[in-house]
């Protein structure tokens, strides 16, 4: 993520997952769509809803309860998909999108006002969390997208090494 | 260096390799006897091309070695040098020296320093050396061989008649002094000296004495006078004939230029004296003047059996890598056929939309057949344009085979075996992109066929054969595929060597009988060879299993056949591109999937009483008289279907690596052309899955990949019972 050394404010665009208010990088946000039908991809875990046709190129959708091991929610025409760009190790760009509950606000937040998440031990994983910061006298949870989508199963396999 | 300097900076490494290219392929040819003056004007465009473009961008090194390149194929463009086996050779060398150094600019990184340095040496070496010792070319050995022989080897006779002098100064001093008028007539010099420069060598030098000062200048006047020499052997008419339109409007002054240093007579008897070694060209050489070569019976007289033959050259062993670097270019050079073909396609396309247009604007309904002409008219337009547009990626084969010759020479001097590669289907034309990543599996199979097929020569006289193995690579269009065939007709696979490599690697149970093909099937797995001895050049096993990797990447499959004692083929099918595939839509519950139409064999309504099970955990389907496993696509991907009543769905027998497999789907849909849509560019691969597309309602639909979805199968039912898989492999 651009870790801009400035002290000026950087802004994030938070969504909403159960009550807990998310947060990211609002240059990673390509766009916020509605539900549309997804394609299952046979033999992958249940947070991969499937793929998508936006506008000709084929979008993985991720849903973000499921990730997370929150309950799960109907897919219906509130359900917003949120499309992000993910850089993983190798500098591709990836697009895809996430699904969350609703899109809340565009907040900014400076740099030093992220402060780290506090440790859970190994009870929460907080491996995806950049940090969390304080908007309005609420917490928001700034998420590393980067991490977030190139972990476990969405990590890029090389399929042709050599 | 300038931001905007980059762009070019591509293009100039895409042109060197292509320059690079060409001069090896040409190179090769001379080697092979053809010599030809166009040839060698060729591979000095391309030295002086590179380092031309070399210079833009201050490449220091290149320009030096390009340099010192030049001035030999210069040498040799005048015939002042003679073209030897070892000349040809080094500049093979120079041709990798300088591939090397411009991949390593292209790629920012190092090269050899050392290589080039000795290869530089060399060649300056050659150019120090005075011309008269220039050393006697072999004649030309005939053009299908490869390995050339030594110049010693060849009957004297043959060369009698080659033997010319190549020290050639013959031409015309002309002096050229136009009137002052003579540009109001229309005549430019400029068109005169390209004219004259067509005729031979030409130099020109300007006078400018009489250009008055600026205030008193004429702007339509010509003060200029020229001299001009001209190196050529051409007849005073000829050059009468330039100058014919502008004769009265100037004086001209002709005079030959001195007749040549070394008369004749000498040549011919220091040939018999036989002390100094005669540079020689071949007769077919156009650059020797119609003057000498009336001398020829002349020079014919001399005793030829007294020249002396320079020793051998020593072929130096290349062992420097020659394959080219996958030089994976983003852009791509199209025949400006295809371009024309192309817009004239447009332009069919945009009359058809304005006859639309048309018929939309005020549409009734006795109108309609119109519009159905129209349509239809319009699907045969975007059809056309589409295949047009594949067309564009399309290039020749010969792209990926030029190397070859190169390759198999150095591989069979190295090896000592006597190899004779043809060729054919050169222009058969396949997806760049395809072609691009066939390169490497080529060449491996290529080095495999030298190193194990082809035997050594005591060894084929042995068995009968003669002495020269033959590698015939052979690339042809058969239905939707490109067929790419690499026989040799050499030793063949020994069935009992890799039977019983495979049950001592565990591969292979001792009382197991696994068919021809199974057996084939192991030279493809990771770490199996039947070599004893490893090579530099292969044995090692790995490789194979990376070529059938890269194929079936491609969507291709790999087949060998061999008969043992005669020899084996490699057979790659490959698709014609990798955009688009005429697919079959199938339906398992709610999701729909797509087959490759090139894989399905056949569909059927399945009758129960041909279902067989094995030993409860898979069913079988009698086919004729074959069993076939059936695939419940729905249990492997978890999906729940129409029905799982056998006789209530469709089974589609596809094949994949020389197995079949009935795959169970609920209903077939239609088939149609499929756009492939990479589904690694977001996301990543996914077993049995090879990449999906958009379907007519805007929805995506995955395409199955048919090799896979048969691994997977096994890899379940294995893990269901470890024995099963190995039983159902003896069925198949």
């Amino acid at each position: 993520m651009n870790s801009d050394t400035t002290q000026t404010a950087d802004k994030y665009l938070t969504f909403f997952l159960t009550k807990e208010e998310y947060a990211v990088d609002i240059l990673r946000v390509q766009e916020i769509k509605g539900w549309s039908q997804v394609t299952t991809i046979p033999n992958t875990p249940k947070y991969i809803c499937g793929v998508i046709n936006l506008r000709g190129t084929i979008v993985p959708i991720i849903d973000l309860r499921l990730r997370f091991n929150l309950p799960c929610q109907e897919y219906g025409a509130m359900t917003v998909v949120i499309v992000v760009k993910v850089l993983s190790q190798d500098a591709k760009e990836r697009i895809m999108g996430i699904v969350v509950d609703a899109v809340s606000d565009v907040y900014d937040v400076a740099e030093n006002e992220i402060k780290p998440p506090p440790n859970f031990g190994s009870v929460i994983n907080t491996e995806f969390v950049r940090g969390l910061a304080t908007v309005d006298e609420k917490m928001v949870i700034v998420l590393d997208l980067d991490r977030l989508l190139n972990s476990a199963e969405l990590a890029i396999v090389e399929s042709l090494s050599q | 260096m300038p931001v905007n300097l980059n762009e070019i900076r591509e293009l100039f490494f895409e042109e060197s390799f292509d320059n690079l290219d060409r001069m090896e392929s040409n190179l090769l040819d001379l080697e092979n006897g053809n010599v030809d003056d166009e040839l060698i004007n060729s591979i000095f465009r391309g030295a002086h091309s590179i380092k031309g473009g070399a210079g833009i961008f201050d490449f220091e090194h290149i320009i030096s070695f390009s340099h010192i390149m030049e001035t030999l194929l210069d040498d040799l463009r005048h015939g002042e040098r003679i073209i030897t086996q070892s000349l040809i050779d080094l500049l093979l060398r120079s041709v990798d020296a300088l591939r090397m150094m411009v991949s390593a600019l292209k790629g920012n990184s190092d090269y050899d320093v050392q290589e080039v340095q000795v290869c530089q040496d060399d060649l300056q070496e050659i150019l120090k050396a005075p011309l008269e010792k220039a050393p006697v070319i072999q004649a030309a050995s005939s053009p299908t061989e490869i390995t050339t022989p030594h110049p010693n080897e060849e009957e004297p006779s043959h060369t009698e008649e080659d033997f010319l002098p190549s020290v050639v100064d013959k031409g015309w001093h002309i002096v050229f002094k136009p009137d002052l008028s003579m540009l109001k007539t229309g005549n430019d010099p400029i068109n005169l000296f390209d004219e004259l420069a067509c005729l031979g060598k030409l130099t020109v030098k300007v006078d400018t004495s009489q250009v008055p000062a600026f205030p008193d200048l004429d702007v339509q006047a010509c003060y200029l006078s020229w001299e001009l020499t001209l190196y050529a052997d051409v007849e005073r008419a000829l050059i009468d004939d330039v100058f014919e339109w502008v004769e009265d409007e100037c004086q001209l002054d002709i005079t030959p230029l001195i007749p040549p240093t070394q008369p004749l007579g000498e040549t011919v008897s220091s040939l018999q004296n036989g002390k100094e070694a005669v540079p020689a060209v071949d007769k077919n050489d156009k650059s020797v003047p119609p003057l000498e070569k009336n001398d020829e019976s002349a020079l014919e007289k001399g005793e030829i059996s007294s020249v002396k033959t320079e020793p051998p050259p020593k072929h130096t062993v290349l062992t420097h890598n020659v394959t080219h670097h996958a030089t994976e270019a983003n852009s791509i050079r199209v025949s400006i056929d295809k371009i024309d073909d192309l817009i004239n396609m447009v332009g069919e396309l945009v009359i058809t939309q304005s006859m639309l247009e048309q018929i939309g604007n005020n549409f009734n309904s006795s109108q309609t057949e119109q519009l159905r002409d129209g349509l239809s008219q319009l699907e045969r337009n975007s059809r056309e344009l589409q295949e047009s547009v594949m067309r564009i990626r399309m290039l020749p084969i010969s792209f990926s085979f030029n190397r070859f010759p190169r390759l198999v020479h150095n591989l069979s001097l190295q090896l000592n075996k006597k190899v004779e590669l043809k060729l054919s289907g050169e222009h058969t034309e396949l997806d760049k992109t395809v072609l691009e990543k066939m390169s490497d599996p080529l060449v491996h199979l290529v080095r495999n066929a030298l190193d194990h097929g082809i035997e050594t020569p005591a060894m084929r006289q042995a068995v009968g054969k003669s002495e020269t193995g033959t590698l015939h690579l052979h690339a042809f269009h058969q239905g939707g595929n490109i067929i790419i065939q690499i026989s040799d007709d050499g030793a063949g696979f020994d069935l009992k060597k890799i039977r019983a490599k495979a049950i001592g690697q565990g591969l292979l149970n001792q009382d197991d009988h696994p068919s021809k093909e199974q057996l084939y099937d192991f030279i493809f797995h990771p770490g199996f060879t039947t070599v004893a001895q490893v090579s530099d050049l292969s044995g090692r096993g790995v490789g194979m299993d990376v070529v059938r990797r890269n194929i079936r990447a491609l969507g291709g499959t790999i087949e060998i056949q061999s008969k043992p004692g005669q020899g084996s083929t490699f057979r790659i099918r490959l698709p014609l591109t990798l955009a688009i595939l005429d697919g079959q839509l199938v339906r398992v519950g709610k999701e729909i999937y797509i087959l490759s139409l090139l894989s399905i064999i056949e569909s059927l309504r399945v009758k129960p009483k041909l279902v067989n099970s094995y030993t409860g955990l898979a069913e079988v389907y009698r086919l004729r008289d074959e069993y076939i496993p059936i695939l419940r696509l729905y249990d492997l991907f978890g999906i729940t279907p129409n029905t799982t009543q056998l006789a209530q769905g469709i089974l589609v027998i596809v094949e994949g690596e020389n197995q079949k497999m009935g795959l169970f789907v609920d209903e077939l849909l239609s088939q149609q052309q499929i756009v492939i849509k990479s589904l690694e560019n977001n996301y990543k691969k996914i077993p049995g899955i090879s990449a999906a597309t958009i379907l007519g309602d805007g929805s995506v639909a995955l395409i199955l990949d048919v090799a896979e979805l048969i691994q997977l199968f096994h890899a379940k039912t294995k893990t269901q019972a470890s024995h099963s898989t190995t039983f159902m492999d003896s069925l198949l």
